[in-house]
């Protein structure tokens, strides 16, 4: 019976408050919520026989060389990063039909080459302005075709016209120049 | 006396904090799942170059990162001042890619392993040199898909 009366002393819980508090600030000055971005590119796959030489008309080939000066010398020409977006894509495009551009959006090739001297930074922004090149591209199609953003598009449409102007950039191994 | 009673009467009636530690415990949880802690101490020099087409990678656990850049100022007696490989928290030669990709895949379950991304971290002047034989380890080792990460540039 008497076993029965006694109870357990509760356990004083006003400083678990505390406790938590303590934790929570712990993590909360640890915390980084920033996500990673970045450029994504898809890699070809490494085949030890050399690329087959693919016969390529000219023009559908849009050239684009980086010196080891971190200079651009764009089929033939030298030309500044600001501008190497919307040349790309009227060279995508072609829309006064020259007979020097691409023939259609789906045979337009952009190749990039380097020098191993060449600056991080400029291969980047040089990547960063090919692609934006295209992904305008998409998006003016998706507004006129649909009217809506490329992104708002369902996966079928999306696949559609990414089909139509599809990103091909090729890059050629880069040649031995000005590494430190 | 009376005046003492009538202030008692109107006085607001405390609140009870006995929940606080619940609302607290709710967002430290809250905080430990979004936590990432660092892992690996820097010891190459990392200021990523601004881009504009940026892609957010989604799953911090599919995701193996290498950083890419002059060693820092304490490494540099020991690793010299060219751009160096940073895998985990330690330096490695481009031959150790491999391993590292592998060991990062086992803790993948299975089925996602093909949404594998490897995010290079690379200083911006670094040379592309460097860059391009980590790129073609990476294509011989089957590791496709690359992010190169990126600031988001300021208007």
């Amino acid at each position: 019976m008497a076993k029965n009366v006694r109870t357990a002393p509760e356990v004083n819980a006003g400083s678990m408050a505390d406790i938590a508090f303590l934790l929570l600030i712990f993590f909360l000055v640890t915390t980084t919520i920033d996500v990673d971005k970045g450029v994504l590119v898809k890699l070809p796959p490494w085949s030890d026989e050399p690329p087959e030489d693919l016969k390529l008309n000219k023009r559908n080939v849009y050239s684009v060389l980086v010196n080891a000066d971190n200079q651009l010398l764009v089929r033939g020409e030298p030309q500044q990063v600001s501008t190497l977006k919307n040349n790309a894509k009227e060279f995508i495009m072609n829309p006064s039909k020259r007979s020097d551009m691409s023939e259609a959006p789906n045979k337009a090739i952009i190749s990039l080459k380097n020098d191993r001297g060449t600056s991080y930074k400029t291969y980047l922004e040089v990547y960063n302005e090919l692609k934006a090149a295209y992904n305008e591209l998409r998006e003016e199609e998706a507004q006129r075709k649909y009217g809506k953003a490329f992104e708002y598009l369902d996966k079928e449409r999306q696949r559609e016209i990414r089909a139509r102007i599809p990103l091909v950039i090729s890059e050629a191994e880069p040649t031995n120049f000005g590494e430190e | 006396m009376g005046k003492f009673q009538k202030k008692r009467g109107k006085s607001t009636p405390k609140v009870s904090t006995a929940s606080l530690p619940d609302i607290i415990f709710m967002l430290l949880f809250f905080f430990m799942v979004v936590t990432v802690l660092r892992d690996s101490e820097l010891k190459v020099e990392n200021n990523v170059p601004y881009a504009t087409e940026l892609t957010k990678l989604e799953k911090k656990s599919l995701v193996n990162y290498m950083f890419i850049g002059k060693p820092v100022k304490n490494y540099q007696a020991q690793y010299g001042t060219k751009p160096a490989l940073q895998l985990g928290d330690k330096f490695a030669d481009i031959s150790e890619i491999p391993l590292f990709l592998e060991k990062h895949r086992s803790t993948v379950p299975e089925g996602q392993r093909p949404g594998i991304n490897t995010s290079m971290k690379v200083d911006g002047d670094v040379t592309m040199g460097f860059v391009t034989d980590v790129k073609t380890k990476l294509r011989k080792s089957g590791q496709l898909k690359l992010n190169y990460s990126a600031k988001k540039r300021p208007n």
